[in-house]
């Protein structure tokens, strides 16, 4: 019933070795069958693609991190999960996305029902500055289904608490989102991510512009998000890709190298470009 | 050595010439006001703003209904002029990339340079002429075709100064494209769209020529949108070219407060402003 598995992309293209055959079975899948999965995803700017072909599983309740040099695809793949990618004028995408066995790519899917199941976080905080911390969390409440009114509060205040900011904010709900940090802001935007309760939470390098103690607090937090929703993670930082994730996937020049259990990655790569990244040869 | 006393020189000679040029700039306004207040402070007193024009021969009289008159003509202007100003101007900013957005951005700038005369002309022969006289409502009319390219224009640069990371955001959470415009981007452009709409309002305010061919001017007091209409603007342009000194004093009286109506609202945008910083 499946239609796919984890597994590393059957073939780098422009040479299908044999090296891509012994990968049979799940490598990248402790966890059962995914939750969200690719299966043969290549998404295009105009005349150009910037992910080619790639077929991937994200197991639900695993961190999976896309890793890969600049330029790689990665944001691209993860903005084609929640049809963000066809935001761009000239940007579309072929293959197929599935969640939960069903194609987000369909004919009469709504791409903003999409967004509301795959909740996305951004480089940098984007508080909505118009709006007070406690507006700022429900506001993806407001497009959901319709809530009966002491609901919201208690709504808020459990994404907040998800999100390790409630303590430091809950004196402050009807405040700016300015005021606060760089870190709380971006807490502030997952708790916003996780209160209309979506299935996978997608994050773009979240910690990029964040400082070390910012960093490690949404570390930390994205170990607790993993036990409630399945979770996919660009970063650019290696270590934090070790930390952090179950699986790991590394991408270059749009294609998928290599995916699977994160240590075994980061300690026995079968790839020879993934072996020469990891360690830091090139990227 | 030589060099450096060069630089000091051109230096504090550039600097000498834009604070001269700054002065300049305000030495018109300034000369405005003062002359104002000398000749019109000393006829502003309670009867200027409870009592209604007098007939011809008579002294005395205020410049009551045509205060209500302004308020009147200016707030229909609003309630015309602003909704379609501002819809505008997020339409042009957030989806007139087109030839279409061209298109409006084009003649919005036309219609900025485009005299009031010609609009109140424009607008005698569209309202006025088939509904067989003047009245406030055209009035109204002429003052909201000069509001709504200046308020769609302003709209659109603040709107368009909203980061575009917020509009992804806000779509990311599966808001439709037209939610995200409304309630993301033009709320946190809120305070600067309405500082714009205020300004817009000043200008317009003080407009006298379409008002000639519009609203008229009336004696009489009238609430009434569909007949003739006192406005400040008017009421002093007829007692500026009216044979009586009593009048010109008036008429002096009458101008410092427009001045000043406009002072207030032009104020009032600023702290719009002023308490958006305050708050971000």
């Amino acid at each position: 019933m499946e239609p796919v598995i984890p597994q590393p992309s059957p073939a780098p293209a422009p040479r299908p070795t044999p090296a891509a055959a012994p990968a049979a079975g799940p490598a990248a899948a402790p966890a059962g069958p995914p939750r969200l999965a690719t299966d043969a995803l290549t998404a295009w700017y105009g005349a150009t693609t910037g992910v080619r072909n790639v077929t991937l599983g994200f197991p639900a309740n695993t961190v999976t991190a896309l890793i890969g040099p600049s330029g790689c695809g990665k944001s691209t793949l993860l903005r084609s999960l929640n049809r963000m990618h066809e935001l761009v004028p000239g940007a579309r995408v072929t293959g197929r996305v599935l969640l939960d066995g069903l194609d987000l790519y369909a004919a009469g899917v709504n791409p903003v029902r999409v967004r509301r199941s795959i909740g996305m976080v951004f480089q940098r905080p984007t508080p909505f500055p118009a709006m007070s911390i406690a507006e700022n969390v429900a506001a993806g409440l407001a497009v959901g289904p319709r809530l009966p009114r002491g609901q919201r509060a208690e709504i808020v205040e459990r994404a907040l608490q998800r999100a390790a900011l409630w303590d430091e904010v809950k004196d402050r709900l009807h405040d700016s989102p300015l005021a606060l940090s760089g870190g709380q802001q971006q807490r502030l935007c997952i708790a916003r991510t996780v209160a209309p309760e979506p299935e996978v939470i997608l994050l773009d390098e979240p910690t990029a512009s964040l400082d070390p103690a910012g960093t490690s607090h949404i570390e930390e937090l994205v170990q607790q998000l993993k036990k409630e929703f399945t979770v996919v993670i660009v970063t650019h930082n290696l270590q934090q890709a070790a930390r952090v994730s179950d699986v790991t996937a590394f991408f270059y020049l749009g294609e998928l190298v290599e995916a699977g259990p994160t240590t075994r990655i980061f300690t026995a790569p079968r790839e020879e470009r993934t072996e020469a990244y990891v360690t830091g040869r090139f990227g | 050595m030589r060099g450096r006393l060069v630089r000091r020189v051109v230096g504090s000679l550039m600097t000498g010439l834009t604070y001269g040029a700054a002065a300049l700039a305000i030495l018109p306004l300034a000369a405005i006001l003062a002359m104002l207040i000398v000749k019109g402070a000393g006829s502003i007193n309670l009867d200027f703003f409870v009592k209604s024009a007098v007939p011809l021969g008579e002294s005395g009289g205020g410049f009551a209904y045509a205060i209500v008159g302004t308020l009147i003509i200016v707030g229909l202007a609003c309630v015309v002029g602003l909704p379609i100003g501002i819809g505008a101007g997020i339409y042009l900013a957030e989806f007139g990339g087109g030839t279409f957005g061209f298109v409006v951005r084009f003649v919005a700038d036309m219609m900025n340079g485009t005299p009031s005369v010609v609009i109140g002309i424009i607008v005698w022969s569209l309202v006025v002429t088939p509904m067989g006289h003047f009245s406030a409502f055209a009035g109204g009319c002429a003052l909201a075709i000069i509001l709504v390219p200046i308020v769609a224009r302003t709209t659109e640069e603040m709107v368009r100064l909203v980061p575009n990371s917020l509009r992804e955001a806000a779509l990311a959470l599966g808001y439709p494209q037209w939610r995200t415009s409304l309630a993301v981007v033009a709320r946190t452009a809120r305070a600067a769209i309405v500082t714009g709409c205020l300004v817009a309002v000043a200008r317009v305010a003080g407009e006298t020529a379409p008002l000639l061919f519009t609203a008229f001017g009336n004696q009489f007091f009238s609430a009434r949108i569909f007949s003739p209409m006192a406005a400040l603007p008017l009421q002093i342009y007829d007692y500026a070219v009216g044979p009586y000194d009593d009048w010109h004093r008036l008429a002096w009286a009458g101008a410092l407060v427009l001045i000043l109506l406009v002072l207030a609202i032009s104020l009032a945008a600023r702290l719009v402003t002023r308490a958006k910083r305050h708050a971000t």
